[in-house]
């Protein structure tokens, strides 16, 4: 047949196949697919753009040089790009005087326009209330931290002298977007304009100073810039981008898109689960269309023909039609979020409409094709005989393929292979375990049936004879629920759980170059504020030699981060146990025979970065001093506690004759924080750093990533709810006919919906025992396995998963029932003949 | 066409046709040695009780089903040397269809269901023609309708139109009346022995009504799956 006949042919029918039931399900299940991956997609793209905006907040910029010169014109030249926002920071320390006390600070002379990413937040008094300001310090202006006003006893209004020139204490500096950038940031700040800088006399040639570029603007400009930069090296630049220095938000972010990514890959499960179902349904439902048109003599190909044009037809609807509704929710969250988001979010990309249609496609050719290549094979001898055999409409490896194509999918999004095999493999796992609790319920309903009611037996009866079919809404129902209580329950107390980790009882205070002399007093000192067994840890700066005994120079990393470590100096301690939130994953930890021995306890981001192996040797340059360790063992490090913690690790003794300082990290409430006035005269060198700020980054983070996840949520359970509604439709026939028999012999309208509102509860009693199972284990697996918390199911799981389950599938499979079973019994009858 | 044994073209020719199936209690055979030959224009009525086989027959007839043994031939083309799509193209070339419970598509309407062998054919004016057939069976005002929509005996009707629109020479009706009331059926038999008297058809009745079987040019009866008498 011509292809135009039969596109016509195809098409002709797709109004009239949308409108019954099956083929609508079919597409509602690929619609509801590709709205969670598009919504989902436009999301977490647009989120991830903010958020790695925020983390370039760290460096005030999206893009920082820095150079102990001046750095040359040339250098910048493509920087002139219009689309590219500059300032400049010029650093350096020296001593502030006022009156007869002076004080060591570091100066930050900044030009209009910083920062030009993030907020400088500032006070009116020492430690008090601080908020963000969009101007730099005008000119004669300066503005300097709590602790140094408080040593020099500054009033706001005061004078100080800077090098040759007098300025105006105007306001308490409480926070600089970089002010955990660079050696000269340990030191207490100062903030003042760049056009002061040269009547102060103190830049000379030979002086310690930073100058530091800073460039921000549209994506794609600063790619271009970065481009030039690594095309032109310059070893006197350092170049500094986001990534390189926000560990605490990396980690935060990195959590946020797993879990979002979870999130809509069930969504997209459960629906292939839909998809399934229904393309099945559809498939059976053409049977004896098909046999009819090949005894009327269509060949296997046109049959086939036809019914993949009408499968392409629905699924380029159900791409444009998810698109749309994708667009249109993630409109919604955008607006939803608009209070915790300062700015507005940056543009989505199309990207995520490819993927969606990637996904799409694995879907209809793993689970909506395969029922429909046996149609071809119908028997035409089906219009004169009803019980020739139907062909049998198997899966067969497709789904599988598919499976692996969605993963596959998934692992593009978070590029993490680890993560996306143990999904798998979990998502494996609990199909099969799933599957057969399933098996075993449904098996024990048989026993159930003796002394209930003609409605449950009649019920009760239909769950253990559909067998198969019971088993598979059972797991589709609670592979639903388990997800839905994931998300809204386990997921919840994950979320408390790890709030509580970093928490409101989270150091906010980071005490550094403590002198161990000074150690004891101040530990007293921060117990009377309210902070005992604050822990002191050493800290000593070391850079790396050599590898295995090869010069580092000669060494190539892949990574900026690598690039980094290899180059920069590097703060390294000792302890004779692990940090509380660390957790050794391969090789030893010593013990207190070990101690003095040559030996390195290295985190997995420097194993990673460096492509080190236990047994490997690092060579340090520990202020002069050379020394060659092995790596012992790794570490996984919770860099998000805000706890002091280290790449590396040394045995105690090893490092006795190394000189360094220890430093401290505490909790302070609000009420004890004022006290640091005091501390910080007592102890002149001690800096504190208030990393407030820095949680409350990573807390909004986190409410954005749990808010957008609950949202997607809502995709899962649309998508549980079209696996109801293919399950209904699946059982149609079925159940017309029987409530058309047990309606001739005289039961009422009322005792055959009572039957099925027992069938669906009872399905849904299982599933949501299944699901609570399910996600109690889940929750448990993954606080355990990939983020290292602490987890125990909360009761309400299994009562919310329980009555939920039996409600949610009680009600709607009996609405969804209630018009087949309303058919009147003759025209059934009729029907079936 | 090739001229039979009695210098007639057959239209249809069947030898030694037996079919066998399995069952519970061993093989059974439900069709034996049936030889069945028509001539073109012919209308030959196979009849016999409920069980004998007569649709078994029409099915092996009509290339729907293989034989477990024989042969049957179609126009002088033997069946077993088409597979099951040269069965189909054969079908759509030169048989027609009636059945017992009508087989109208549901979800397509009269017009549609009777356009279908004209699309499966590729004839470009389908829609015309389908028209026109159904208008000469009397339901021109329906054209629209969907099967659920008309009576028992006007979803015949749209089966009987569908049969004779694509002109096929030969055609096979396996009980047309068998699930219409007497009135009605009557009416469906006339229908269907003007149309085929129209178009020339040769015509393979199976029924078990004697008076409908009378009407037609030969009866071959069948019982336990033997041609009797
Ligand atoms: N595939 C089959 N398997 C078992 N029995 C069959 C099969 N096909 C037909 N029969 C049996 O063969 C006999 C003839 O069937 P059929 O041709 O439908 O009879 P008729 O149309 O004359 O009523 C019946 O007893 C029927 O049950
Ligand atoms: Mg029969």
């Amino acid at each position: 047949m011509k292809p135009l006949p039969m596109l016509r042919f195809a098409l002709r029918g797709l109004w009239r196949e949308l409108r019954s039931g099956d083929a609508l399900v079919l597409f509602g299940a690929l619609a509801v697919a590709v709205a969670s991956m598009t919504a989902v997609g436009f999301f977490t793209s647009r989120v991830s753009a903010g958020v790695a905006r925020e983390a370039t907040e760290v460096l005030a910029a999206d893009l920082r040089l820095e150079s102990a010169n001046p750095i040359p014109a040339a250098e910048l030249a493509p920087a002139r790009d219009d689309r590219l926002r500059r300032a400049e920071e010029i650093s350096f320390p020296t001593a502030l005087f006022h009156g007869d006390r002076s004080q060591l600070v570091a100066v930050n002379a900044v030009t209009a326009g910083y920062p030009l990413r993030g907020h400088v937040r500032v006070a009116g008094v020492p430690y008090g209330p601080a908020t963000a300001i969009a101007t730099i310090p005008g000119r004669g202006n300066v503005w300097l931290d709590s602790r140094t006003a408080t040593v020099l006893g500054l009033r706001p209004g005061a004078s100080v002298r800077v090098g040759a020139i007098r300025l105006r204490f105007t306001r308490v500096l409480a926070f600089r977007p970089d002010q955990s950038v660079g050696l000269v940031s340990l030191a207490p700040a100062l903030l003042m304009n760049a056009a002061d800088l040269p009547a102060t006399g103190l830049v000379q040639p030979g002086s310690r100073v930073t100058y530091a570029a800073l460039f921000a603007g549209p994506p794609a400009a600063v790619a271009a810039f970065r481009a030039h930069l690594r095309a032109h090296p310059d070893a006197a630049v350092r170049v500094r981008e986001a990534a390189d220095d926000s560990r605490e938000l990396g980690s935060a972010i990195d959590r946020a898109s797993r879990f979002l990514n979870l999130a809509s890959l069930s969504a997209v499960l459960l629906a292939a689960v839909g998809v399934a179902m229904s393309a099945r349904r559809w498939a059976s439902r053409r049977i004896d269309g098909v046999a009819l048109m090949k005894c009327l003599g269509a060949t296997q190909r046109f049959v086939l023909e036809v019914a993949l044009t009408e499968l392409a037809a629905i699924g380029a609807l159900a791409l444009l039609a998810g698109t749309v509704a994708g667009a249109i929710a993630e409109s919604g969250i955008a607006w939803l979020l608009r209070s915790l988001v300062e700015r507005d979010l940056p543009a989505a990309s199309a990207g995520p409409i490819a993927i969606a249609f990637a996904t799409e496609l694995a879907m209809l050719l793993g689970f909506a094709l395969p029922p429909l290549l046996p149609l071809r094979r119908t028997a035409p001898l089906r219009v004169l005989r009803r019980d020739v055999a139907p062909p049998r409409l198997r899966h067969g490896v497709a789904p599988g393929l598919a499976l692996a194509a969605l993963f596959a999918i998934l692992w593009l999004m978070v590029r993490d292979a680890a993560l996306v095999v143990d999904l798998a493999a979990g998502i494996g796992v609990v199909g099969v375990v799933l599957g057969a609790a399933g098996f075993a319920l449904v098996r024990l309903t048989r026993r159930f049936r003796g002394g209930v009611g003609v409605a449950w037996r009649y019920g009760l009866a239909n769950v253990s004879r559909r067998g198969t079919a019971s088993v598979l809404q059972v797991v589709a129902f609670g592979l639903g629920l388990m997800i839905l209580l994931l998300l809204a329950v386990v997921r919840g107390d994950l979320m408390r759980e790890w709030r509580a980790s970093v928490g409101a009882r989270a150091p906010n205070e980071f005490l550094i170059n403590i002198r161990p002399q000074d150690a004891p007093a101040l530990r007293r000192a921060l117990a009377a504020l309210g902070a005992p067994d604050a822990p002191m840890v050493p800290v000593i700066r070391a850079r790396i030699t050599a590898i295995d005994a090869r010069p580092i120079a000669s060494l190539r990393f892949a990574s900026a981060r690598g690039r980094a470590f290899a180059t920069r100096e590097q703060n390294l301690t000792w302890s004779a146990d692990p940090m509380p939130d660390n957790r050794v994953i391969a090789g030893r930890w010593w013990g207190p025979a070990d101690y003095g021995r040559h030996w390195v306890s290295i985190s997995t981001e420097y194993r990673d970065a460096l492509h080190l192996r236990l047994g490997d040797s690092i060579s340090f340059d520990v202020a002069g001093e050379p020394l060659t360790v092995r790596v012992a063992s790794i570490r996984r490090v919770r860099w998000d506690s805000f706890r002091p913690n280290f790449f590396l690790v040394f045995p105690p003794r090893l490092l006795d004759g190394a000189a360094g300082t220890l430093i401290t990290s505490v909790y302070l409430g609000p009420r004890a924080r004022p006290g640091l006035a005091a501390l910080a005269r007592r102890f002149p060198t001690v800096t504190v750093i208030d990393v407030e700020a820095i949680l409350a980054q990573v807390r909004s983070i986190i409410d954005r990533a749990s808010l957008a996840v609950q949202y997607v949520s809502l995709f899962t359970l649309a998508a549980g709810v079209v696996v109801l509604l293919a399950a209904v439709q699946a059982t149609r026939d079925e159940r017309r006919h029987e409530s058309a028999i047990l309606r001739t012999l005289g039961a009422s309208r009322f005792t055959v919906l009572s039957g099925v509102a027992a069938e669906f509860a009872a399905l849904g009693l299982l599933s949501g025992l299944l699901g609570a199972a399910g996600a109690a284990a889940t929750g448990w697996w993954v606080a355990h396995h990939l983020f290292a918390l602490r987890y125990a199911p909360d009761p309400k799981l299994w009562w919310i998963g329980i009555l939920g389950g039996t409600a949610l599938v009680g009600v709607s499979g009996t609405l969804a029932a209630r018009r087949v079973v309303g058919t009147p019994p003759a025209q059934s009858l009729r029907a079936e003949a | 066409m090739h001229p039979g044994p009695n210098g007639a073209r057959l239209a249809l020719e069947a030898s030694g046709l037996t079919k066998t199936v399995d069952s519970p209690s061993g093989p059974l055979t439900i069709l034996a040695d049936v030889d069945l030959r028509v001539r073109a224009g012919e209308t030959v009525a196979i009849v016999g009780p409920s069980g004998a086989g007569k649709s078994t027959l029409l099915a092996l007839l009509a290339g729907l089903d293989t034989p477990t043994r024989g042969r049957v031939a179609i126009a002088g083309t033997d069946l077993s040397s088409l597979d099951e799509d040269g069965r189909a193209a054969l079908r759509r070339r030169q048989i027609g269809f009636v059945f017992q419970s009508f087989q109208l598509l549901p979800s397509l309407t009269a017009l549609e269901n009777v356009m279908l062998p004209l699309e499966l054919a590729g004839d470009p004016d389908a829609r015309a023609i389908a028209t026109a057939a159904l208008t000469e069976v009397g339901l021109g005002a329906r054209l629209e309708h969907y099967p659920r929509q008309l009576s028992g005996g006007e979803q015949q009707r749209v089966a009987i139109a569908r049969a004779f629109v694509t002109r096929p020479p030969l055609l096979f009706a396996d009980e047309p009346t068998g699930n219409l009331d007497g009135a009605t059926g009557r009416r469906i038999a006339q229908l269907l022995f003007e149309r085929n008297r129209a178009a020339g058809s040769t015509l393979v009745l199976v029924t078990h009504d004697r008076e409908l079987a009378a009407r037609c040019d030969r009866i071959v009866a069948l019982d336990a799956g033997r041609v009797a008498g």
